[in-house]
């Protein structure tokens, strides 16, 4: 990787430029938040669609905060290679119910 | 410790120059293998959201709707104050970029005092849960509500321990090694922001589906 946007040799006044994309940042993240709850109110028949519409959105401004606030647009190879192990597990602990519920269904349903 | 001392004053070598093999200083990498090990604790706990709630009959378990038993407005209002705490963090730190101790001071305080917001705001949900002899105890959707809201609470009282020692005493290090201390922002940063991730999922999670 390059060496950062926020490196050590950047000038006040050269850094000054990035505080725009902040703002931009916030201000989507907001809005964002307000279009979450909005769809909530619609109270949508379809449940899995209410969760899938309220999940992208998430997704989308986790995004922002990573990429953005946390720098990860531009970082280092080691980061990212620790975040795509990080993910990997992180998937697999998601999975790990889907499993469950599969061997353990009937129970569930009082069977 | 020769060589950390040729490189700069801290004990501990690069945490102001970057690492040789990792291209950062180690409190960064530090930070981020921390908040490798946070998002497994918080996966772990979403992961059985998931399992409790997919083999639920109804959810919430007591019936209605979830938004029907949390408070949405006020969840709102702690998700765009949390936002906003983001955003005064990281102009805390660009404040230090930018050579100015004043503004850092500034949007630091301006970050601890929407945490203490946060917490105040989470403190009435709490409260009003409890006075409806809502506690963990009464069915699952408040055990993993209180649980996973519980330990976001708790990472902000962390965040805010950090920040305020990095507004007041750890300050002092601005004087000495501007670099370093801008360093230490930056990492308290990565981990306000985490925080902050958390609660974007644990919202619409908790309080609109």
């Amino acid at each position: 990787m390059a060496e950062t946007t926020h490196s050590h040799s950047e000038s006040p006044e050269e850094f000054k430029k990035h505080l725009g994309k902040y703002y931009a940042v916030f201000v989507a993240l907001i809005c964002l938040t307000a279009i979450t709850v909005g769809v909530s109110y619609l109270k949508l028949e379809s449940r899995g669609l209410a969760i899938a519409i309220a999940l992208v959105i998430a997704s989308v401004k986790a995004g922002l905060v990573a990429a953005v606030f946390m720098h990860l647009i531009d970082e280092k190879k080691v980061i990212y290679a620790v975040l795509i192990l990080t993910a990997l597990f992180f998937l697999l602990v998601l999975g790990l119910p889907s499993l469950t519920v599969y061997e353990h269904g009937p129970a569930f349903q009082g069977q | 410790m020769a060589e950390a001392a040729a490189h700069h004053e801290s004990p501990i070598p690069y945490m102001v120059q970057p690492h040789p093999v990792t291209g950062i200083p180690n409190g960064k990498f530090g930070i981020w293998l921390f908040l490798a090990s946070e998002v497994m604790l918080f996966g772990a706990l979403f992961s059985s959201y998931v399992l409790i709630r997919t083999g639920a009959p109804h959810w919430p378990p007591e019936g209605g709707l979830t938004s029907e038993i949390v408070n949405v407005p006020l969840g709102t209002l702690n998700t765009a104050v949390l936002i906003t705490s983001s955003i005064t963090m990281v102009l805390s730190w660009a404040s230090c970029k930018m050579g100015s101790l004043p503004r850092f001071k500034l949007w630091m305080a301006a970050t601890i005092g929407l945490a203490s917001v946060f917490l105040v705001i989470k403190y009435f949900e709490y409260k009003h849960k409890f006075d409806l002899g809502h506690f963990p105890s009464h069915d699952n959707f408040y055990a993993i509500y209180f649980t996973l809201t519980g330990l976001h609470g708790l990472h902000i009282i962390g965040g805010i321990i950090v920040n305020t020692f990095l507004l007041t005493a750890g300050s002092k290090m601005w004087t000495t090694d501007p670099e370093h201390f801008t360093n230490r922002v930056e990492n308290a940063g990565l981990y306000w922001h985490f925080v902050d991730l958390v609660w974007i999922f644990l919202f619409p999670s908790l309080y609109l589906l």
